[in-house]
């Protein structure tokens, strides 16, 4: 772990303003963050339309599991075909074959799956499900704020502490990061940009008569000063209006490599959301290959450019990946599953405890699912985020059940999961 | 009744699709031309030699997969066909129907049906987002089965919608097999040795399209209406009965026996099974409250007057889910007459509105290139919920700079307009002071053109 330590400078900087003067090497890695101490980055990833947890890290140790899903299971040894093979993570789960690069960041201690977890809410529909999971209410009916943004509304300011501003990424911000904190909008530009004078008479127009629109338009405006020189030219000289990206992955990996830009930056928000569509996999969802593993060889494009990119952050960066809920332990009519309850979570980055699966495995046993179709959950969603949090920004469990997870006194937060 | 133009000017915006050139200095009274445009009954249906009926469009582009599959697998030293390769079927047919919904939105007289249409189409979303098939019936689904109903009965347009092959696929109903069905009984027919029930299509229908999610239904009641839907699928090639691409109830993949939905059961009587169901849940209070609901929170304000949202409800129970009736309540209702602009205009509406006001022919390969990148294409919603219908969806950070850049690029194209005159076109009494002066400042012809669409009066509505 050290020699990765010495490749990032930022560790001098939070060091520095400690007062200390160790040789790299030297520290143990647990020295560094008293919580809250670091300039951290969190990134938080949404799967949007139900992420089926048990293809994407799957329990090949639970007797029942292969049972449950002819046509999608994976398998040891991709049943021949060595690509296809799922990729071992301890004795019982492997991971599926089309996230690599978490593979590698888990064999580096660097990456953690949350299994057999789930939001509070136990309906099936994915618009209030994605409405608890983004806003951090006990239920749906909550969609002014996000948890997010009242994350970034608690953070303490103060003398030397930067102002703390939050990222969405893309057109349509994630509800997770709407509500009164600042937040910071981009997307890849597809248009050639208006000229800074227009945009400044605009602005004008709105601070005299609509502080809403004035708001927000400064806020794009402010990001075209972060992107200067970043990912406009990353994706392509767009002067004759031309469509940037294409292929759904390339675009995908320019959203995330455009976002991590951002966040590298020494000004750049500090916190960050993005939402991936499509993970409603009802039919032909596919095993090794096929329509899921391509979602997630997206997914695993972004961890990589994330990876790269952040790279001088990346010690004190980490990516919380969450959807809505699982998909049915059962495989259903049309080689696909319908919507279910449990699922994973994923934790990345330099600043976590990686190299384990966090799991009470409830089993998949006819008995032992919820409601008789689902993975039955057994960490709460929130534990893990209140736990990242605290471990992260310092924050207390009291601000975190009041301000950011309301009514969520009795969800403990899971400690530990930061370096 | 003398004529005021601020209302008019508002009207345009708030139910239609925004001024042209002329439209405030008309005599008629705004509400008479909205409610004229409702009273003629019919909705305008897109033309052209690519809009073909569905199952033609199916089939069309299953000849052409074909015809590729043959092509690769031929032999190895065949000379390959010189030039460009033509343009796939679904890419010639999305921007045909593309351009067809842009022509009648640009010449509608106020864009009040038009707006409906937009409106139920995003209520029954489905999305080219899902690949080929939906490419190509999209655009086919709205005209079949969107804009016939749009002036009629909410049930009809719901049979239609969930019956049409577009829904069919986008929500994976044509796989789904009665497990206790013929079909579903033949052990090791499926491709995994597996067929039985999908239940996508029968959740949405309960959830986005009829009682909405606090509706009152339980896991049951979408269990049992994806059984009464089982069957209900797209006529394959080479079948004998029906044409291959339309819609086809196969009684052999039906889940046979009575279902019990909601506190009623339905008798195993074939497709009437289905029609009956949704009768029942088309005419249910919830999903009264629910369309209600969308109505006014699309028309009015994120946070409707709960006046306006129980008046529009009342009517669509007391007059048996008559659209027509729920939309001249609409525009005869008070409340929706607030003269202060509650709603961001959509990008869909902003664009439309821009080349109506302007007069510019939209260019469809333009219109495309600036909605995609305003995150709003034409039948491309990321989900079965629609694209979003509140403020905070659209006046987002990104979402405004890149509306300011679209301004930017409409005002070099029409920089021949004169930016006073077309402030005095589309937002007329509308104008604030700021915006004048700011005109008035304009240091060209297309910064000032940009200033006005980008004017909160132009923006919300």
């Amino acid at each position: 772990m050290s020699d990765h330590c010495e490749s990032h400078p930022s560790r001098r900087a939070v060091l520095g303003t400690a007062g200390a003067l160790f040789a790299w090497g030297a520290v143990p890695r647990t020295a560094y963050a008293a919580p809250g101490s670091r300039d951290a980055r969190l990134v938080v990833v949404v799967l949007r339309g139900a992420l089926d947890g048990l293809s994407a890290v799957a329990p090949l140790g639970d007797p029942a599991y292969a049972d449950l899903r002819p046509g999608i299971a994976l398998t040891r040894d991709g049943n021949g075909d060595g690509r296809a093979a799922a990729l071992p993570l301890d004795g019982f789960f492997a991971l599926h074959p089309a996230l690599p690069t978490f593979a590698r960041l888990y064999g580096a201690r660097q990456a953690l799956v949350v299994h057999a977890a789930a939001t509070g809410y136990r309906e099936r529909s994915h618009f209030d499900g994605q409405d608890v999971l983004e806003s951090g209410q006990p239920g749906p009916g909550h969609t002014a704020s996000g948890w997010l943004n009242r994350l970034v509304a608690a953070l303490p300011a103060g003398e030397g502490i930067p102002p703390r501003t939050a990222l969405g990424v893309g057109v349509v911000p994630p509800l997770i990061l709407r509500g009164p904190a600042p937040v910071l909008g981009w997307a890849p530009p597809r248009l050639p940009r208006a000229s800074d004078e227009l945009g400044r008479r605009v602005l004008g127009l709105y601070e005299a008569r609509d502080p809403m629109l004035a708001e927000a338009l400064a806020r794009g405006l402010d990001v075209d000063a972060l992107t200067k020189g970043g990912p406009r030219e990353a994706g392509g000289k767009e002067a004759g209006g031309k469509e940037a990206g294409g292929k759904e992955a390339g675009g995908l990996r320019g959203l995330a490599e455009g976002a991590a830009r951002l966040i590298a930056a020494d000004d750049g928000p500090r916190i960050a959301a993005l939402a991936l569509d499509g993970w409603d996999t009802h039919a032909n969802e596919g095993g090794a290959t096929g329509r899921l593993a391509g979602l997630l060889g997206g997914l695993d494009g972004v961890f990589s450019a994330f990876a790269e990119i952040l790279a001088p952050r990346w010690s004190d960066t980490a990516i919380l990946v969450v959807t809505e809920f699982g998909r049915t332990a059962r495989v259903n009519g049309t080689t696909g599953t319908d919507h279910g309850t449990g699922t994973v979570a994923f934790l990345l980055g330099g600043a976590v405890r990686g190299g384990r699966v966090l799991a009470d495995w409830p089993g998949l046993a006819p008995a032992q699912l919820h409601e008789g179709r689902d993975l039955a959950p057994t960490t709460d969603l929130r534990a893990v985020a209140k736990g990242l949090a605290a471990d992260l920004f310092g924050l207390s469990p009291a601000v975190l059940a009041s301000r950011v997870f309301p009514g969520s006194e009795g969800v403990r937060p899971v400690r530990g999961l930061v370096v | 009744m003398t004529v005021d133009p601020r209302r008019t000017a508002l009207a345009l915006g708030r139910f239609g699709l925004g001024a042209r050139p002329g439209d405030l200095a008309r005599e008629e009274p705004v509400e008479e031309s909205l409610r004229r445009e409702v009273l003629a009954g019919t909705v305008p249906l897109p033309s052209g030699p690519d809009l073909s009926a569905t199952p033609t469009l199916l089939a069309g582009l299953g000849a052409e997969e074909q015809a590729r599959k043959l092509v690769r697998a031929g032999p190895p030293d065949a000379a390959m066909p010189a030039g460009p390769a033509p343009q796939p079927i679904q890419e010639r047919v999305y921007r045909a129907e593309v351009a067809a919904r842009l022509a009648l939105a640009q010449g509608a007289p106020t864009g009040f049906v038009e707006r409906l249409v937009w409106f139920w189409a995003n209520h029954f979303t489905v999305s080219v987002a899902r690949g080929p098939r939906m490419r190509v019936s999209a655009g086919a689904f709205e005209r079949e089965a969107i804009r016939p109903h749009v002036l009629g009965r909410f049930r009809d347009m719901l049979l239609a919608a969930a019956t049409h092959p577009a829904m069919l696929i986008y929500l994976d109903n044509v796989a789904s097999v009665g497990p206790n069905s013929p079909a579903g009984q033949r052990k090791g027919s499926g491709l995994h040795g597996n067929k039985g029930l999908n239940e996508n299509l029968g959740r949405e229908l309960l959830e986005l399209h009829t009682l909405g999610a606090d509706g009152g239904y339980a896991q049951a009641d979408v269990t049992a209406l994806a059984r009464i839907l089982t069957g209900w699928s797209v006529q394959r090639d080479g079948q004998a009965e029906g044409l291959p691409g339309s819609t086809a109830f196969r009684r052999g993949a039906h889940e046979p026996g009575a279902m019990a939905l909601m506190g009623r059961t339905y008798l195993d009587v074939g497709p009437e099974q289905l029609r009956m169901a949704l009768a029942d849940l088309a005419a249910h209070p919830a999903t009264a409250r629910h369309v209600a609901l969308r109505l006014a929170r699309h028309f009015v304000a994120d946070d409707p007057p709960p006046a306006l949202v129980a008046r529009l409800s009342q009517t669509f129970l007391d007059q048996d889910g008559d659209l027509a009736r729920l939309a001249l309540v609409l525009i005869e209702s008070p409340e929706a007459w607030d003269p202060v602009p509650r709603k961001v205009r959509s990008p869909q509406e902003f664009l439309v509105a821009a080349t109506r006001g302007l007069a510019l022919a939209p260019e469809p390969r333009v219109v495309m290139g600036a909605l995609a990148s305003l995150g709003q294409p034409f039948w491309s919603a990321p989900a079965p919920n629609g694209y979003p219908d509140e403020a905070g969806a659209w006046a987002s950070p990104e979402g405004l700079r890149t509306r300011l850049d679209v301004a930017a690029r409409a005002g070099q194209l029409a920089a021949g307009t004169d930016p006073t005159a077309f402030a005095d076109a589309v937002l007329g009494p509308l104008a604030t002071d700021e915006t004048r002066t700011a005109l008035r400042r304009a240091e060209s012809r297309a910064q000032g053109i940009a200033l006005v669409l980008m004017a909160p009066e132009f923006q919300r509505r």
